[in-house]
């Protein structure tokens, strides 16, 4: 019997330790895609970027709560979630720069970070074109019998798309090992979602094809960590993948530019006064201006290096364009 | 040399697969109990079981997408689309996800998927039920494209799809299915890129893929008993396109005809006759000529449907026109 819960049960409570682990790595998130963003302004980066300001405790959350064998596939939004995963911030600066150094050598970009050793199987920039693929990993997980996850990354405008139900679908027939985690920040580019959805509460796609679904607090990161561990031991109990409804804000524009004359300007600088996931772990674990300041100085100064090492790194050859068409 | 219709050397390639590798497994509409609607997978449920041997929903973005992602992990799947014009519904995920992972990712991923479809005209399907649309696939950087037309090369092509560590789209023709053709007693994989003569001759090479070969095969017969020479050649794989075997048979008859049973107009016709005007210009003496269906979505009626796909009289009439010019 599908079923919506609302507050997941933490069985594994994080200490403060590791909360404190989980905010730096969420300012390092932070620090390194206003770097991006200050580097595409000022021209260095080729091509287009989105970043997921506002969202980081999801992707802290979510890969907190998984274990090392576990995979995840993302969306045009994935420096997080790859940061999260275990790749270095060189190896995905080096990849904006489009460098041989970058996690995907320069041939993949912002849209498509992978980094296999780290269980990032790709981000993806067509909206929804992921998830089935997650499916099928899930899939051949349950055929080894290996007891992993692989989790989909999707953003609420994902959810109208005909891939989305086709691959949910089947994950549940099939009661595939896999984490959908909807990160509902409300806009599907410019569109809000009073345009792009007929109801408000996504968890009901999910639980429409028999599917468990969490909903979860994206600015939380305990909370977010919380319903991954029980989404996760759900899942690679063979009980079938759980779909996590994470309601999230992205506090910024759909891409690096985006004047969001859509979008209220009282109410963006609503929420990034209150939702700021940041702000709220550092609220909760009482953080001093020092000890801030001394975790800020540490990551930005990460970040400052990956963007040195990104400019000292290789240009590929213009026909080695030519050299990963085929296996 | 043992026997096998074109549709039990589909099967035989699948069974010994699955029989050595764990990690091949079947997936696609009604093709467990059912057996397939062209009855290609008869059987296979009760060897192998439901695991393996796995149908799906109507949902072809998802069959083909799971398999791209049991592929990631280096299984080696088989997914059926039932009819090609079912392709257009999963064109997402093999356009921009099964051709573009291995380059996107630096190298870092591969996808070993077969994506097995069959189509064609002759039994009045109507319009959406009978498209050739292999050319569209060609086109695509990434992509295999296989299209035997013997029980031989369907059955050691197949086997060399599912081992090869790239997406494949592997076309099969409805009306091939219940052709007999002799087999090596041992399967024997057939190389990508190798096409094969299937007659020789010396006044006109005739490119041809899928059903009509056969039909070229007859055209051939009938071109001799008017004095006239033909070679056969069937690639077999349009991608990889054996392009040394063509421009070496045009340059020995000098004189070329391609036909397949896609509409001509931006069929693989067209890419075959830039080959051969590129590779073997000087050496040709009539222009070169296409034979594919007519412009228009086919029609229902038998009548129609015969006029609008060729056959083996489209055929011998392009020939003649080749000689005629010399």
């Amino acid at each position: 019997m599908a079923q919506v819960e609302r507050k997941p049960r933490a069985d594994e409570a994080l200490s403060d330790e590791r909360l404190r682990e989980l905010f730096r790595e969420m300012l390092l998130i932070r620090r390194f895609e206003e770097k991006v963003e200050e580097r595409f302004r000022a021209g260095e980066l080729p091509g287009f970027l989105h970043v997921a300001i506002g969202q980081e405790a999801v992707a802290a959350g979510v890969m907190a709560g998984l274990e090392a064998d576990d995979t995840i596939m993302s969306t045009h939004r994935a420096h997080g979630h790859t940061l999260a995963k275990g790749t270095h911030p060189n190896a995905i600066m080096a990849e904006l720069y489009g460098k041989l150094e970058g996690c995907s050598q320069g041939y993949g970009g912002s849209m498509h970070l992978y980094d296999l050793e780290r269980g990032m199987l790709g981000a993806n920039a067509v909206v929804g074109g992921g998830l089935p693929q997650v499916t099928g990993t899930a899939l051949a997980y349950k055929f080894r019998k290996q007891p992993r996850v692989c989790v989909a990354f999707f953003g609420d405008g994902a959810t109208n798309t005909g891939v989305f139900h086709e691959s949910l679908n089947l994950a549940q027939l099939w009661k595939v090992p896999a984490l959908f985690v909807l990160e509902v920040n409300g806009w599907a580019e410019s569109t809000p979602m009073s345009q792009h959805a007929p109801i408000e509460d996504m968890s009901k796609r999910a639980v429409a094809f028999g599917m468990r679904s969490i909903d979860v607090d994206g600015q939380d990161v305990e909370a977010v960590y919380a319903a991954t561990r029980e989404a996760r031991a759900y899942a690679v109990s063979g009980e079938g993948p759980v779909f996590l409804n994470v309601r999230t804000h992205r506090l910024v524009g759909h891409y690096i530019g985006d004047p969001q004359v859509y979008r209220e300007k009282d109410e963006l600088a609503e929420e990034r006064e209150t939702k700021d996931p940041i702000e709220l772990l550092r609220a909760r674990l009482e953080l001093s201006d020092e000890e801030l300041e001394s975790i800020d100085t540490e990551v930005t100064g990460i970040v400052e290096a990956s963007v040195e090492f990104a400019k000292a790194g290789t240009d590929p050859k213009p026909e080695d364009a030519l050299k990963y068409v085929y296996a | 040399m043992p026997e096998l219709t074109y549709r039990e050397a589909v099967r035989d390639a699948l069974s010994t697969a699955m029989r050595q590798d764990e990690d091949v497994f079947i997936m696609g509409e009604d093709i467990a109990e059912m057996g397939g609607s062209m009855g290609v997978t008869q059987g296979m449920l009760a060897e192998f079981g439901a695991e393996r041997v796995r149908n799906t929903p109507i949902s072809e973005m998802a069959i083909v997408g799971t398999g791209i992602g049991a592929a990631m992990q280096g299984m080696r799947p088989v997914v059926e689309i039932m009819y090609q014009d079912f392709l257009t519904l999963s064109m997402e995920q093999l356009v921009n996800q099964a051709a573009k992972h291995r380059t996107m990712s630096g190298g870092q991923l591969k996808v070993p998927l077969t994506i097995r479809t069959q189509g064609g005209a002759g039994w009045s399907p109507g319009a959406q039920h009978a498209q050739q649309l292999e050319s569209w696939f060609v086109h695509v950087p990434g992509l295999k494209v296989a299209y035997p037309s013997t029980p031989e090369d369907v059955r050691g092509l197949l086997w060399s799809s599912i081992y090869d560590d790239n997406p494949v789209v592997f076309f099969e023709h409805r009306l091939l299915y219940p052709l007999k053709g002799e087999v090596p007693e041992q399967l024997e994989p057939i190389p990508f890129g190798k096409a094969r003569i299937m007659r020789e001759g010396s006044d006109v090479t005739v490119i041809a893929i899928g059903r009509m070969v056969p039909e070229s095969l007859e055209a051939a017969e009938q071109a001799e008993a008017e004095g006239i020479s033909v070679e056969v050649l069937d690639p077999r794989t349009l991608l990889p396109l054996d392009e040394e075997a063509i421009i070496r048979s045009v340059q020995k008859t000098n004189r070329c005809v391609t036909a397949h049973e896609a509409v001509t107009r931006g069929g693989f016709g067209a890419e075959l006759t830039a080959v051969v005007q590129h590779g073997a210009f000087d050496y040709l003496d009539a222009p070169i000529e296409r034979v594919g269906a007519k412009f228009a979505p086919l029609a229902f009626a038998p009548a129609m449907e015969q006029w609008v796909v060729p056959h083996a009289a489209d055929v011998l009439a392009a020939i003649k026109r080749t000689v005629a010019r010399s």
